[in-house]
């Protein structure tokens, strides 16, 4: 019995074990998507005659006898379902991976269904939007949020310049399922594509005494098997950044050591996934077991076993290999002594966050393939890759395979979401070598399990804090011994460590500040680069102390943060007693933001009260909370970006960018800045961009660098461009430039309108193309602030928490495109409240990750994640493009400490550690009533 | 995902033809969850597809209700509001919707989802091993040499992941008796998220004979059932005093969906709600209740909290 799919019977048969989502992918319908592969996120969600179901788990011989459909299927042709307009219209979507699952599902809802979206989308996961603009896809509501978000609707005619709501440009695609992300490639283009899995290390520490690969071999289907023997001896860092010193040469692409469970041990290339696993099963490995250590405390301890303790730590950039000490920094600006003996009242504590993944819907995947040459020597390594740093990879595979640049290709598809977890190399160096050796194409899909047990998290940090007050509420010194946890590599561990150490700091005026901060090895998961890149631990523990002073003074704490928070003009100081020298105050809205939070915090309350629900019962006690947090809106030490733009024959635009889309939303702010310097509309600049044939150089999207490096680069090229198009214009109607004005599709000289296309016309008779490119290097920076506040009230019988508000205001300069904007703000507020109430990669005493499926790790889910109110401070930046700054990392840096806030002010009681999850306020909740049975009487 | 190791999926449903390697195929929302990865030490290589068993889902007498173990769901949800039960007096339907709900899976797996899959399966959180129990259900186990054996749920899961399967042995159906569908009953239910995995999940029956059932579940590693004759009803103090010996410290389960400590208290005040609702009711008095679900809503599905602080 065949299935249908979308209406057609197909010819093939599924495998005896295979679940429906692969045999659909298998048969071009490429809109099914593998976001957990296990039933937990629906971005797999199809109908099976008409009934919603998860298709990753729905065994494909089920299907056999029964009617399919896919988002393919879900439209007939041009016209959308109607669910697929309201996800347009209302850009129900971010990097798009979950959003044909979650279209699968809403077309099965009747208005009962629609009025309970927290029960009915709760088996669909979004990791982008924090579910807003979803909630109002689905309800297909026309929400009017007020002066700029309001002004244009998806797809209005004569928008698309700097303010407007432009529509991301690939939308049409993202909804119809046929946005191809990285795995997106139809079998015929990649003809004999294999398929690579990885042994991995079932112990901590542990060397490599043989590996017998014979029976793997023999396998049938098993192509060949690679172990330490095949790998390049070169160290290089999984880490990726402009500098490649920036971070530690300290790993193979495989080696001879394991130093965490999880680490690769060797990789099968099968012409299945199948044979491949069955090849990694065959694979028998002897290991010489070595002592292991899990926690930085242990690891800092004399004689504790050194996980690198065999490399030069300078030759490798590690500050002491044996002490397992990856980076450190110590300093002290005036004297914290002195500092602390003129206090009035001094706050202690230490404060300690955890592990968290970034869990981005689409795993980590690659494809590599050789494109021969006719000229030998001349074949080019062909990789496509889900990547936020494309120019970045090739420099790394270049290094690592010792080849020279320009014979490797990176492209990156749409990328379904990063986060930080994508500004590294986990999967390309695989493939690479398998490809060169193979000269075939090979690709390698990860698991959700192996996204947490073996790519990476956020760096734990272990942060003492001391701080003093005067009585009327002056910081009087301020000191943080630090302990981050990088795991087995040191990838991403100094600049971490550093810039966690920085802003959440520099935010403060205060003489006498003291940082003692150490990256740690341990035989654990190795941490990276993720979303907000030290600062949202750091911030946790520096806003939570601010609040404890506060407290501890009697005074309110956004009056504590509004006397001690910087000024223009004020130094921005953290370890070093010189300002950076290329950071200044672009704009300054962080008065403005504390303001609009206190304010909005106000009227909830007020709200609360004239509904007559300040009072939610016995047991429950109510809070406000608050913290800021501020930003470099440029990663340090050169970020570069590089933009080609042309004017294209039908008299649009075309703009080669490098920077990588992945629901960022940069795509549509190149287009708006080049239509805003243009004099047109974005509809009229198509943007290509993330592959390294198409420009120079880009250091890739991260560091909240889309916007404000990428953007400049293309502000820059199409202000170029329109001199040029004057110019041209100008001679061809023989007026003076001065007399020529662009207005939209058209130069206006004088009282003579030329059409662009009439004046590409005229260049190209000239022999002229009219193009130009734009260049910059990300400095100077500015600074870019985030206040967030809520109310919440806590049960203390249970320890259930509810937030009844929860207000950010961000300081992002001129914001672009404000709808876009409040996304990656309401999405950064949803992702740090998981990390806040319930997101911990658990690894236990053996150093083995055991929350390593999206049921034992919950991100939030649509019942989760409270709508925020989102405000802007009205800023305009000297530094970013015409006045934007950057707003991706940084919403998400105040949220948990802001909440910590709201809890202690609503119980008395401080949570210094991350998750607070209800059971452990309701435990804490329990001994400090045991200890201090006053303090829960008050309200 | 797939699970590569399969060679054959053969429809039966005779434990008979079982050998190593087999699993039971259900609905197979488990079983392809996990897929067979590399890691895994006996792969599986049959699926034993119990998809064309044909069994009735449900079957309703007088004596209770019958499910097949491929009853999904989906099937168990509808089963209230349907011309199956009408005319039923039975007050323990009110569980069905609360326990379904309490799956952290969307309402999407239950399609595919079984009753007898999430018995099986025998997770502390297992919402329908919370329903069956709760209800005194037993599970009729066919056995690999035409032998068959009943067993009651509350025993049939042994420990987290753990049941009294012997190798080969299929789950036919589970009997929830009239007399506990007669009973008044109460539920309630706890997560560290809204609409979450269940932490805590108690049921509580006041039998036709005056008796006293109380099935603790999610907060234990496997369902523990408290019972009190119609002359032995206890106050809040002898029932705090039972559930504490009744449930050892060690049978609290641990993992990041719950803190033991928070499990254990939460059983006790949970308990004490469930007594107060069942043993001392307050015509038209306020009720306390924590937690999610309860009291039920007669058709539609509960709204969430959430949705009620958006109104506000």
């Amino acid at each position: 019995m065949a299935i249908e799919i979308n209406g057609t019977a197909t010819e093939a048969a599924p495998r005896p074990g295979q679940c429906l989502r692969t045999f659909l992918r298998e048969q071009g319908n490429f809109g099914v998507k593998k976001g957990c592969d296990g039933g937990d996120c629906g971005a797999c969600t199809v109908h099976v005659d008409g009934t919603p179901v998860h298709s990753c788990i729905y065994p494909a011989v089920r299907a056999e006898g029964h009617s399919v459909t896919t988002i393919e299927g879900l439209s007939n042709g041009e016209e959308l379902h109607p669910v697929q307009e309201q996800f347009l219209e209302n850009q129900g979507f971010q990097c798009g991976f979950c959003t044909a699952g979650m279209m699968m599902t809403a077309a099965t809802f009747d208005e009962e269904q629609k009025a309970n979206l927290p029960r009915n989308l709760k088996g669909n996961l979004c990791r982008c939007t924090g579910y807003r603009s979803i909630a109002d896809a689905v309800c297909g509501s026309h929400r009017h949020d007020g002066d700029a978000a309001s002004r244009a609707g998806a797809g209005a005619k004569g928008s698309g310049q700097l303010g407007d709501n432009v529509p991301a440009p690939a939308g049409r695609a993202v909804v119809t399922g046929t946005a191809r992300y990285t795995l997106d490639v139809p079998a015929e283009q990649l003809p004999g594509l294999l398929h690579l899995k990885l042994l991995r290390s079932p112990h901590a520490h542990a060397r490599i005494v043989s590996i017998d690969t014979t029976a793997a071999l023999h396998i049938p289907g098993v192509v060949a098997v690679f172990t330490h023997e095949d790998a390049p001896d070169r160290l290089f860092s999984t880490a990726q950044h402009e500098l490649y010193t920036d971070d530690p040469d300290d790993t193979r692409v495989l080696d001879n050591v394991v130093r965490f469970i999880g680490q690769r041990v060797a990789a099968v290339v099968g012409e299945s996934v199948g044979a491949a696993e069955a090849g990694a099963r065959a694979i028998k490995v002897e290991y010489e077991l070595l002592d292991a250590v899990f926690s930085p405390q242990d690891a800092l301890l004399p004689g504790a076993p050194a996980i690198h303790g065999e490399k030069d730590g300078e030759t490798a950039r590690i500050s002491r290999p044996q002490n397992n000490v990856v980076a450190e920094v110590h300093s002290e600006l005036g004297n914290v002594e002195a500092g602390f003996a003129a206090a009035d009242f001094i706050h202690e504590n230490t404060y300690q966050t955890q592990r968290v993944q970034h869990v981005a819907m689409e795993t980590h995947c690659s494809i590599a393939w050789v494109e021969p040459s006719e000229n030998p020597g001349e074949d080019r390594l062909m990789v496509r890759s889900s990547s936020q740093v494309p120019f970045l990879v090739r420099r790394t595979l270049a290094r690592v395979f010792d080849l020279p640049e320009d014979r490797i290709r990176v492209v990156a598809g749409r990328v379904g979401g990063g986060f930080g977890g994508k500004q590294e190399v986990l999967t390309e160096d695989l493939v690479a070598m398998a490809a060169l050796r193979l000269r075939r194409p090979v690709q390698v899909e990860f698991t959700r399990t192996e996204q947490f047990t073996a790519t990476t998290t956020r760096h734990p940090f272990t942060i003492k804090v001391k701080a003093g007050t005067s009585s009327d509420g002056h910081l009087t010194a301020m000191q943080v011994d630090v302990v981050t946890n990088t795991g087995a590599y040191g990838n991403h561990a100094p600049g971490v460590m550093f810039h966690g150490c920085g802003e959440s700091l520099a935010v403060y005026k205060c003489a006498n500040k003291k940082v003692d901060a150490q990256a740690v090895y341990t035989n654990t998961v190795p941490a990276g680069a993720f979303r907000g890149y030290g600062l949202s631990q750091m911030i946790f523990a520096i806003e939570s102390a601010m609040d404890e002073l506060a407290v501890g003074i009697g005074m309110d704490p956004l009056d504590f943060r509004l006397k001690n928070m910087v000024r223009p003009g004020d130094d921005m100081l953290s370890t070093n007693p010189e300002p950076e020298e290329d950071v200044f105050y672009g704009s300054y809205g962080l008065d403005q933001c504390v303001a609009l939070v206190r304010d909005a915090l106000e009227r909830g309350g007020q709200r609360y009260r004239d509904a007559g629900l300040d009072d939610l019962g016995p047991e429950w006690v109510t809070g406000v909370g608050s913290a800021l947090s501020m930003i470099d809106t440029v990663p340090p030490r050169g970020h570069f970006a590089h933009t080609r733009l042309r004017l294209l024959p039908d008299g649009t635009f075309d703009a080669a960018v490098g920077t990588a889309e992945f629901g960022n939303g940069t795509t549509t702010v190149h287009a708006q800045l080049a239509a805003t310097a243009l004099s047109t509309t974005a509809s009229n600049v198509a943007v290509r961009q993330s592959d390294t044939d198409l420009v120079e150089h880009d250091t890739g999207a991260f560091g909240s660098a889309g916007t404000v490096v990428a953007g400049q680069a293309t502000l820059l090229a199409a202000q170029e461009l329109a001199v040029r198009i004057r110019a041209v214009a100008a001679a061809f109607a023989g007026v003076s430039e001065a007399e020529c004005l662009l207005e939209d599709g058209a130069v206006r000289c004088c009282e003579r309108v030329l059409a662009l296309a009439e004046v590409h016309d005229a260049a190209r008779q000239q022999g002229m193309e009219l193009a130009a490119e734009g260049r910059w290097g990300g400095t100077p920076r500015s600074v870019a602030f985030n206040v967030h506040g809520f109310r919440v009230a806590v049960n203390t019988g249970t320890g259930e928490l509810r937030i009844l508000q929860s207000v950010q205001a961000a300081d992002a300069g001129v914001v672009v495109n404000p709808r876009q904007c409040r996304g990656q703000v309401e999405g950064g507020i949803a992702q740090a409240l998981g990390v806040a109430l319930y997101e911990e990669v658990r690894v236990n005493d053996a150093g083995k990750v055991t929350t390593d499926i999206l049921r034992q790790y919950h991100i939030p889910s649509f019942a989760d994640v409270p709508r925020s109110e989102v405000y802007f401070a009205k800023t305009n930046d000297q530094m970013g493009p015409l006045g934007a700054k950057s707003m991706s990392e940084s919403p998400f840096n105040p949220v948990a400490p802001a909440l910590a806030n709201a809890i202690r002010n609503a119980t008395g009681v401080r949570f210094a550690a991350l998750p607070i999850a209800r059971d452990k306020i309701y435990l804490a909740l329990k001994d400090a009533a045991a200890s201090a049975p006053t303090q829960l009487t008050r309200i | 995902m797939d699970m590569n190791t399969i060679e054959s999926v053969v429809a039966t449903t005779d434990p008979g033809q079982w050998r190593e390697g087999d699993a039971w195929l259900a609905g197979g929302t488990v079983l392809f969850s996990y897929g067979s990865p590399v890691g895994s030490e006996e792969p599986l290589k049959r699926l034993l597809d119990l998809g064309q068993a044909g069994w009735p889902a449900v079957n309703v007498s007088d004596a209770g209700i019958e499910l097949a173990a491929t009853c999904t769901v989906a099937e168990l949800y509808a089963l209230p509001v349907s011309d199956a039960v009408a005319g039923r007096n039975w007050p323990g339907l009110a569980l069905f919707r609360p326990c379904c709900d309490s799956f952290v899976a969307s309402f999407k797996v239950w399609n595919m989802s079984t009753v007898g899959g999430n018995v099986c399966t025998a997770l502390p959180a297992g919402p329908m091993i919370s329903l069956c129990a709760g209800l005194d259900a037993r599970a009729a186990i066919l056995g690999r040499h035409g032998s068959s054996r009943t067993v009651p749920v509350a025993e049939f899961v042994t420990g987290d992941g753990k049941n009294c399967l012997a190798p080969g042995e299929l789950v036919r159906s589970i009997q929830l008796p009239a007399s506990a569908l007669g009973a008044k009953v109460a539920f309630r239910r706890l997560s560290l998220s809204n609409l979450g995995r269940s932490g805590v999940l108690l049921i509580g029956r006041l039998d036709a004979d005056g008796s006293f059932v109380l099935t603790v579940t999610a907060a234990t590693k496997r369902p523990v059932q408290l019972r009190f004759a119609a002359a032995e009803l206890p106050d809040a103090e002898r029932l705090a005093a039972a559930v504490g010996h009744s449930i050892p410290t060690e049978l609290y389960h641990d993992d990041i969906h719950g803190l033991p400590e928070w499990r254990r208290d939460m059983t006790f005040r949970l308990s004490e709600e469930i007594r107060a609702e069942l043993l001392e009711p307050v015509p038209d008095g306020p009720l306390t209740v924590s937690g999610d679900f309860w009291p039920p809503h007669a058709t539609s599905p509960q709204p969430s909290t959430q949705l009620a602080q958006k109104e506000a």
